[in-house]
């Protein structure tokens, strides 16, 4: 797998050419912020004096207190959807872990069928499981909870978190695992001494990964948790833009507020993001 | 409607609804707008990052930032910027585009974006010269004016992924190739639209399918920028349609069947994918 090249010397412009491409560069720069500045801008303004008219302008006064009532209503959502993701997310790397292990080093009849059946899950449409979904969760009694959620992103979440250890640990030696077994380690002890502490590079990645799909998700959220106590943010969010007694500064703040989570893996953590997004091309 | 039926009757009747025949239109021009959107702008920005001048690292960051927030979250903000009473038309104004087109004697642009039931390039009436029959379609075959945004939206959202994949593939071209190619006389843009471009083929194809099958998915950022279906189903999407059959109309069979034909959509395009993928190692 190959990732972005690190420690790149970058050039000052030379020729006209260089300066055109960094003009243009620029530009897109601008439009890749601009749903930024709007929301920024917007969310700092004050209850009375944002409008549409004036979407472009800098505030005249600045307030904090779209911020403040966007915290205050989605707080608590904010809340559920950590409920969510952190569980999901730790369930579903440890578990993604040992099928990795599995299909990489301890290749059985049929195992490669299996890996691209379970491959295959990662691009089934949410939609197209939703009804039986929903009827099984009613039968085992979780629907409508968040364990139940959290199961559901734990299901879905496994073929890219399988694919990802898959193809981190065949990447480790078989010699690895055969001097281990002929010292008389079995199967479990393998994965325990011997991949495990080799593998915390690959549960960054994954977990980085999931914790942002599973923050990010809304379908899931919306459908399963019926209950306005337990949605998670991106439901809470919707629901705040298409209520009339809210003002937009407190939308635009509430918009920025829900992304600051995964905003701030992918300012600190990203170039781990950009290794789990590539591994998704299903690419050895 | 009971759920015992005879097989096939739902569909029969889905297939005759007119919202379902503007779902497939929009599913189809949304895919091959979105798709070009991110391919072409995404190659172009990975190509122009190639030639690592300062700022490379603060780019590169930047154009695949979008990608790490909710669809939920982007389409709270777009749907703001594509208001019909100001947002991007003010721009239009402000940049003197409407007086250029009135000088031309043309109406100023002022759409209504995602509520706009404007049909762009409507084909029936040259359908109709063609094949009489079709003159009568229940539905304009054109491009919705109200995808446009989306389309800008979802691109905005996923040109970043492109990107970045065409960087991991044009890591993967030697350095060596480029320099034979100038060495035997090929301008910089040859060198590029002759070697190195031809070299990222395979990057395409997965990317494309990747992206593919997201838009067939679309669902969020619809909902969260134009609420559902729109007027006249303009912005109705396959995934939008099971949603409003199964937890709204709560008509389960339309749901299903809408939801089984997605999951074909998809099969379609991932299994050959997967199945060449897979074999190869």
């Amino acid at each position: 797998m190959s990732i972005f090249p690190s420690g790149i010397r970058a050039e000052l412009p030379r020729k006209f050419r260089d300066y055109v491409i960094l003009g243009f560069l620029i530009l897109c720069l601008l439009f890749f912020l601009m749903p930024f500045y709007v929301m920024i801008v917007n969310g700092l303004k004050e209850a009375t004096s944002v409008s549409v008219s004036t979407m472009w302008n800098l505030p005249t006064q600045w307030s904090a207190g779209g911020f403040r009532e966007a915290f205050q209503r989605l707080g608590p959502s904010m809340g559920n959807s950590l409920l969510i993701a952190i569980p999901a997310t730790i369930i579903s790397a440890c578990w993604g872990s040992v099928n990795g292990y599995l299909f990489s080093k301890w290749k059985f009849p049929g195992s490669n069928v299996l890996f691209a059946l379970l491959v295959f899950g990662m691009f089934i449409p949410y939609q197209s499981i939703l009804i039986p979904l929903i009827l099984f969760l009613e039968t085992i009694r979780l629907y409508g909870t968040i364990p139940g959620l959290i199961a559901v992103h734990v299901i879905y979440g496994l073929p890219i978190v399988t694919l990802i250890f898959r193809n981190y640990f065949t990447n480790i030696p078989d010699e690895m695992v055969e001097a281990a077994r002929i010292d008389g380690a079995g199967l479990v002890r393998i994965f325990t001494n011997v991949m495990l502490p080799l593998s915390l590079p690959a549960f960054v990645v994954v977990c980085i990964f999931q914790f942002t799909n599973i923050w990010n998700d809304f379908l899931f959220g919306v459908t399963i948790l019926t209950n306005p106590q337990s949605q998670p943010v991106t439901v809470a969010l919707n629901n705040l833009q298409g209520s009339y007694s809210v003002d937009w500064n407190v939308v635009m703040a509430g918009a920025l507020t829900a992304a600051l989570p995964t905003a701030l893996v992918y300012i600190f953590l990203g170039r781990f993001f950009i290794r789990g997004l590539l591994a998704g091309s299903v690419k050895g | 409607m009971s759920i015992r039926q005879p097989l096939g009757v739902t569909y029969q009747q889905m297939f005759m609804m007119t919202r379902w025949h503007a779902n497939l239109r929009n599913v189809f021009v949304f895919t091959v707008l979105f798709l070009t959107f991110s391919l072409v702008f995404g190659l172009l920005l990975a190509l122009l990052l190639d030639r690592k001048l300062i700022g490379y690292t603060i780019f590169r960051n930047v154009f695949l930032f979008p990608y790490a927030l909710s669809f939920i979250v982007t389409g709270v903000a777009w749907r703001w910027i594509f208001n019909p009473e100001k947002g991007v038309n003010v721009l239009f104004d402000t940049l003197g585009i409407n007086k250029l087109i009135e000088h031309f004697g043309g109406p100023p642009l002022h759409p209504g974006w995602v509520t706009d039931t404007t049909i762009l390039f409507s084909l029936n009436s040259w359908l109709g010269t063609i094949f009489p029959p079709l003159k009568t379609l229940s539905i304009q075959l054109g491009i919705p004016m109200a995808l446009i945004p989306v389309v800008i939206a979802a691109g905005w959202q996923l040109t970043g992924f492109a990107m970045s994949m065409y960087i991991a593939g044009l890591a993967t071209v030697p350095h060596e190739l480029r320099e034979a190619a100038r060495i035997d006389g090929a301008s910089e843009l040859q060198v590029y639209t002759k070697v190195v471009i031809p070299q990222l083929n395979p990057v395409t194809v997965s990317t494309a399918i990747i992206l593919g099958h997201v838009s067939l998915k679309i669902f969020d950022l619809i909902f969260a920028m134009a609420g559902g279906a729109g007027p006249g189903f303009v912005t109705d999407v396959p995934g939008i349609f099971v949603f409003d059959y199964t937890f709204k109309a709560t008509r389960y069979n339309l749901g299903a069947a809408a939801s089984v034909i997605m999951l074909l959509l998809v099969c379609l395009i991932i299994v050959p994918y997967l199945w060449t993928n897979l074999r190869k190692r």
